[in-house]
């Protein structure tokens, strides 16, 4: 009746049950075994351990409330299956098909807390001995906290799960036992979805001409990177200016080479470059750097400004221990301590730094925006590998300038080009096989995301997506499926794509991208991540913009021939000095507020009406970079707005579009035309307005008997009101009371 | 080309030196009385330099005092020399060295202080002229020429009619002569509003025991008591109630029956008195709806402030003495602790934002903090009376806190209030009659910036307001700039509406007969002030979250002088909802048409909803 795999099948006569006839049994557990309490289980997916009796319970104040379920460990997730049956009306409005309400993918644990006698203690692993908790508190990395009791579970059970949980979530392991590779091996491959998408996955020369084309870039695509023969950290296909040779890209094995990224329609560029390696002696390596920026400058015909990260922006370990931070501020265990967070909130966000983190970058970037925008200067930014914020600040230089990638298709392929091909090492930074001393980890993928979604929230109607969409693929970097997320580069895939055994005679493993949408959510989800709000482009827009174009390039070419040769002596003489320090390690640290160097384009900028298919920039100011509420305070109960929150007007937009969408087709069959250009979406139809939360789409209304959060800990933290608050109340001045 | 270059060898910020541009951006864009705000592009500009000023907004009844010559010491774009028309009502100045023109509209009402600034030996540029400091979040500074005492007459009468009442001059309201198609004076009637409420019942009765003022001068004359309480009962209970200010009913649950009383804190004293009476009036109110078995006092008081208040011949309600009552404390700070903590707000938001420590800045005014308290205490003011049982709130006497209390509890339980109408019945009610000393809190027309009796206590409900309409967008028929307009009127002194202290003053002022409501101007024009996604929701409770993760500063109003800011975002989502309203409606327009051309060969077809072969048919069929 259990198929739970190890454990489940022998322990079903609990004593507790012995006033049951067994007739009576015998039925419950057939509806028990029917209904429930099958895990839901993914192909390749296996069953490691399983506990039941197991209390999943929420604290609130001083009361528990709690189910009891089976918690099991698979080689996938920890998930916890209620005993209680799941009515049809409950279950979640947005449901990932790969997870249910309270699977957690390993890949997804945070922290582990073990509670024994009151006591809350971090759990590391490798350290655990036979003894167990008799609570365990899993956080998440996507901020989900359960709480589980194995008080009432059978003690070998208990012990059981606790370590299977422990081990297979805490302790390193190789990138073989990643989930993904049990799944693809059983799992048909769907690959027909994802050649029909329009995202560029810029894994072949192909792409990199289409972009190029498309932003009339000035530079060539190189293959001399195919089948990896320089470099495995580099893609097979990237794009470099026309002097760059084969053998510039051999030298270095790459690094020191201007990768381009970007072209502005004036012609000037935005490049990317690894340091060289500081061994190199003074001579060549100047040498070389002179004529890596010798061919920047001469095939965008424009002078070329070096950005240089590490002087500007904080370490990755600085990342990692602002959100560490950051997070925490959102890892609630329970009401109390909701309420007594809630007086230092503001001081204990900026405490943690991760919101002046998201300013810089942004700052930066608006610095890089104005070099390319106002001084039509090319950029070339400067990083270590240049794969981490690097790709940052590229991406999001390009999304302010060129709206293309503020649609769904032009987003992700902007990933694709900037952070898979571009090499960021996201299973070293997200740390998904916790193997600690390696590499850093840190969230630097997910402060890009935190920066997109400040310019979402500035400016809605620019971008094609939604919030929910940003949300939804932060989540995705912690399921363990997706080729996307699950490699330090191309190569590191390609290798690990191979089939396991040469004998074996298989096909390469077929890995899912997370743009394959459609394996985490059906249609109707998945309407929720366009923004009912966007502005699309007109039609003649396009060939306006060539026009512009057009009139730019003959501009260039005059100056072109005339002034070539003179003035490079003197641009480089003193540039020399600076490219020393950068390249050899030595860093200048010089702070010029962005704000201020910024002020005439901002100004010139806000001179015009807000294009939304125009530049776009982020506003900076204090009050304005704001905490991604849907993100951060999705699960936290106290927090949610009962039938309120951004989302109800959300809601009416997108019941407007969708009245409008019928309008126009009705239109449309009137007059007879029935070539019907759609461009809305379908309309998600919930639960009404009234009795959604807040965190909609995150959290079903059913999960909290509501009831309005009054704080509690009222007693002020204002402490420092002075002799004013003992002051009598004004009513009683002036003329004497009785 | 080669300039490029060049900026290349300049350095890296080589190009950062560019002159300084002025910048059009300062004029803010939202004026407080915006309209009249079209600066004139077809004036020539010569001839307006050498004339005074002639595109200066003029309302009926404004009279133009003076022109000057002036420069404007702009915070965010440095000095601008212009021109400054003064009239009865407002301060005008322009600016024709910018383009577009650069103009301020400033109604004398919102200054609280006129200062000279640096002497007629004063050194450096434009040291020497007025400061002048606003109520609205703002300050003002105008340079003069030093040469021939060229101050002291502006600032004469500047000072003489920012302060009329300090001048034995009356306040503009009473000047205007402006019309308008709505008379918003009509907006509130008591009794239509307690009948609204279904009220008096069979518990619950009108006395006009107020009629003259002679129970209470701070109330309004119509009194909604229990229906057991005499006359008597509630001469003899106003002798225990500080200011005579008894409990009195503001709401009624329409279901439960459970209401909300307000009143003043009862006059124990040191000696601990007790009344019989009030210790009856109350427990006949417990009992009124059947189903409270304790009724809750709420004081809105931090506990130790109410006990202080004893000194004073105040106090609480002691457990002894109300044994069918419970006490419950809110701790929201008094009027002094309200005006220090936005006035620090003010100190980090102008003329600059803070930038380098916003958040911990923002949290050290304790603004919100304030903010969520009074939120806070409302919410389970409107939660004990869902659950059915009566409530009495109070602070001291009962026209601050208690009214913060009142309305928004009020406004969280009845879908009512939240119509651009029922607003405005609720301020009417619980702040303006319910006498809410605006006069003394505000102090319009009058001097003494620094008298102590002055707070921002509306300010602060109307911040709550926006609060709510924060987390809950749709649930309001009014929008941002609606409160904004209200909190501007607060101060201009252009309309009746927020004048004196209480109704036997407005009666005695003749305000209804002498002077305009701003509710006249609001709903004469009242499409402006719609919140487009606004939804009809009738019964539904509102519950916010005050929590200081949903609390947020209203950069719109506090901040909106500083042109770097941004005009909120819920703008761009405002102005694109609109667009596609007006999109809607192109379409519905269309399928009018079409329906229009279409009918008669429809109609003789078949009843049957045409399907589209058939339609292609109908039309290539020629006529």
């Amino acid at each position: 009746m259990l198929s739970l795999g190890s454990g489940g099948g022998k322990s079903t006569k609990p004593s507790f049950v012995s006033y049951v006839t067994p007739e009576d049994m015998k039925i419950k557990e057939k509806e028990e075994g029917l209904r429930s309490k099958h895990p839901y289980l993914l192909p390749g997916e296996v069953v490691f351990c399983s506990a039941n009796h197991v209390l999943k319970y929420t604290q609130e104040d001083s009361s528990q409330r709690g189910v009891y379920g089976t918690l099991l460990c698979t080689n996938f997730k920890i998930a916890f299956i209620s005993d209680e049956s799941a009515s049809q009306e409950t279950a979640p409005p947005f449901r990932n098909k790969l997870l249910s309400e309270n699977d957690i993918p390993l890949t997804c644990v945070d922290n582990i807390y073990g509670v024994s006698d009151e006591k809350k203690k971090l759990i590391i692993g490798g350290q655990v001995k036979s003894k167990y908790p008799s609570k365990l508190i899993i956080q998440c990395k996507d901020l989900r906290v359960f709480h589980f009791s194995l008080t009432y579970a059978k003690e070998e059970e208990a012990k059981k799960i606790f370590q299977g949980i422990v081990h297979h979530s805490l302790e390193p392991k190789s990138l073989k036992c990643v989930f993904a590779f049990s799944y693809c091996e059983t799992a048909s491959p769907s690959q027909a979805s994802r050649k029909s998408s329009l995202t560029l996955m810029f894994e072949t020369k192909e792409d990199w001409s289409v972009e190029l084309g498309r932003t009339k870039g000035n530079c060539k695509v190189s293959s001399a990177n195919e089948d990896y023969v320089i470099s495995e950290k580099l893609p097979q296909f990237f794009v470099v200016p026309f002097a760059v040779s084969d053998d510039d890209i051999l030298r270095f094995l790459g690094k020191g080479i201007p990768f381009w990224c970007w072209s502005h329609h004036s012609g000037c560029a935005l490049f990317k470059m690894a340091c060289l390696p500081t061994i190199q002696e003074d001579g060549i390596s100047q040498k070389y750097m002179h004529r890596m920026l010798d061919a920047v400058t001469q095939d965008q015909l424009c002078p070329v400004k070096i950005e240089d990260l590490s002087s500007c922006l904080p370490a990755l370990q600085d990342l990692q221990l602002s959100y560490n931070k950051f997070k925490q501020l959102f890892l609630i265990d329970s009401t109390t301590e909701f309420w007594v967070s809630d007086m230092k909130w503001f001081s204990s966000l900026e405490n943690s730094g991760w919101l002046e983190i998201i300013r810089q970058c942004l700052m930066k970037a608006v610095e890089i925006v104005d070099y390319l925008e106002s001084a039509h200067t090319s950029v070339l930014i400067v990083e270590e590998h240049c794969s981490d914020l690097c790709c940052v600040l590229s991406s999001l230089v390009q999304i302010m300038l060129d709206p293309y990638y503020r649609t769904c298709s032009g987003f992700q392929s902007l990933i694709q080009k900037e952070w898979v091909a571009g090499g960021h090492s996201f299973l070293d930074r997200c740390n998904h096989l916790y193997q600690k001393e390696k590499e850093v980890p840190a969230p630097v993928f997910l402060l890009f995301l935190e920066c997109v979604w400040q310019l979402l929230q500035q400016h809605a109607p620019a971008f094609q997506f939604s919030e929910t969409y940003l949300t939804v693929l932060s989540d995705s970097i912690n399921i363990p499926l997706f080729s996307t997320f699950l490699f330090n580069s191309q190569h590191h895939r390609d290798t690990a794509m191979k089939p396991g055994h040469p004998e074996a005679q298989r096909s390469p493993l077929n890995f899912p991208s997370v743009w394959d949408w459609s394996l985490q959510f059906d249609c109707k989800a998945q309407s929720l991540f366009t923004n009912p709000l966007y502005v699309e482009k007109p039609i003649q827009d396009k060939a306006l913009r060539k026009t512009s174009h057009q009139k730019h390039q003959r501009q260039l070419s005059l100056p072109n021939t005339l002034s070539k040769p003179s003035p490079r002596k003197g641009f480089f003489k003193e540039e020399t000095d600076n490219l020393k320090k950068i390249f050899l390690g030595k860093r200048i640290s010089k702070w010029l507020n962005p704000t201020e160097s910024s002020k005439e384009l901002y100004e010139s900028w806000q001179r015009k009406p807000l294009d939304y298919q125009g530049l776009l920039l982020p506003y900076l100011d204090g009050p304005s970079v704001r905490v991604w509420m849907q993100r951060y305070l999705r699960w936290v109960p106290e927090a949610q707005i009962f039938g309120g929150g951004s989302i109800t007007t959300v809601n009416r937009v997108l019941e407007l579009a969708s009245e409008i969408q019928d309008l126009q087709k009705e239109v449309e069959r009137r007059s007879c035309r029935m070539n019907s250009s759609t461009a809305w979406t379908q309309v998600y139809s919930g639960p009404p307005l009234s009795a959604r939360l807040s965190s909609f789409p995150f959290t079903a209304t059913h999960a909290w008997s509501f009831k309005p959060a009054i704080p509690s800990s009222i007693r002020q933290s204002l402490g420092s009101v002075s002799s004013l608050a003992d002051k009598e109340d004004d009513d009683c001045q002036g003329s004497g009371v009785l | 080309m080669s300039c490029g270059l060049e900026t290349y060898g300049l350095g890296e910020f080589g190009f950062r030196l560019k002159t300084q541009t002025m910048a059009s951006a300062s004029t803010p864009t939202y004026n407080s009385n915006n309209l009249e705000n079209n600066s004139s592009k077809n004036a020539s500009r010569e001839s307006l330099r050498m004339e005074p000023l002639a595109d200066v907004p003029q309302l009926p009844g404004e009279e133009r005092i003076t022109d000057k010559d002036i420069i404007y010491i702009c915070p965010f774009n440095g000095a601008v020399k212009g021109k400054v028309s003064i009239t009865n009502y407002r301060l005008f100045f322009k600016s024709f060295e910018v383009d577009p023109a650069m103009t301020l509209d400033v109604p004398l009402g919102v200054i609280s202080r006129i200062e000279k600034m640096g002497g007629a030996s004063s050194r450096g540029e434009n040291s020497y002229g007025l400061d002048i400091s606003c109520k609205d979040m703002r300050n003002l500074r105008f340079a003069l020429k030093q040469e021939g005492h060229s101050r002291r007459d502006i600032f004469e009468l500047l000072f003489r009619y920012a302060f009329p009442l300090s001048h034995s001059l009356q306040l503009f309201a009473f000047l205007s002569q402006e019309k308008f198609s709505e008379n918003g004076w009509n907006v509130y009637n008591a009794i239509l509003e307690y009948r609204r409420q279904g009220l008096p019942n069979n518990k619950w009765r009108i006395t006009f025991v107020n009629e003259q003022y002679e129970l209470c001068d701070t109330y309004p004359t119509v009194l909604m008591v229990p229906f057991k309480a005499t006359d008597e009962d509630l001469r003899k209970v106003s002798a225990f109630r500080s200011r005579n200010r008894i409990p009195v009913v503001s709401w009624i649950h329409p279901v439960n029956q459970a209401v909300i009383m307000r009143c003043s804190q009862p006059l124990v004293g040191m000696s601990g008195k007790r009344n019989k009476d009030d210790e009856r009036y109350l427990d006949i109110i417990r009992e009124a709806n059947g189903q409270t078995a304790k009724l809750t006092i709420y004081d809105a008081r931090p506990n130790v402030n109410a006990v202080a208040n004893k000194a004073t011949g105040g106090g609480y309600e002691g457990e002894d003495a109300y044994q069918n009552a419970e006490l419950v404390f809110l701790d929201i700070h008094n009027i002094h602790v309200m005006r220090e903590s936005l006035k620090k707000l003010k100190d980090i938001v102008y003329p600059q934002v803070e930038e380098t420590h916003w958040l911990s800045s923002l949290e050290s005014t304790h603004w919100l903090e304030h903010i969520k308290l009074v939120l806070a205490g409302a919410i389970q003011v409107a939660d004990k009376l869902s659950s059915g049982n009566s409530v009495v709130v109070h602070c001291s006497d009962g026209w601050d806190r208690t009214a913060q209390l009142t309305s928004l509890s009020m406004l969280m339980l009845d879908s009512y209030y939240r119509t651009m109408t029922g607003f405005q019945v609720l301020v009417q009610k619980e702040w303006i009659s319910f006498g809410h000393k605006f006069s003394s809190r505000i102090g319009h027309g009058d001097k003494n910036h620094a008298d102590a009796d002055r707070s921002p206590i509306f300010v602060q409900f109307i911040d709550c307001v926006w609060q709510m309409t924060k987390q809950f967008p749709t649930a309001f028929e009014f929008n941002e700039l609606f409160l904004m307009t209200i909190l501007d009127n607060l101060y201009s002194c252009r309309f009746g509406t927020f004048l004196y202290n209480c109704e036997s003053v407005r009666d005695n002022m003749e305000v209804k007969e002498k002077t305009v409501s701003l509710w006249s101007m609001i709903n004469s024009e009242n499409r402006k002030y719609i919140n487009p996604f606004y939804t009809k929701e009738s019964s539904r409770v509102l519950y916010p979250v005050a929590s200081m993760r949903h609390l947020e500063l209203w950069v719109s109003y506090y901040i909106r002088w500083n042109p770097r800011i941004r005009q909120q975002q819920q703008n761009q989502v405002e102005q694109r909802y609109m667009e596609m309203l007006a999109l809607r409606d192109q379409y519905l327009k269309k399928l009018e048409e079409l329906q229009i051309s279409d009918s008669p060969r429809i109609a003789n077809n078949s009843n049957s909803p045409a399907s589209p072969t058939q339609l292609v048919h109908h039309v290539q069929t020629p006529l």
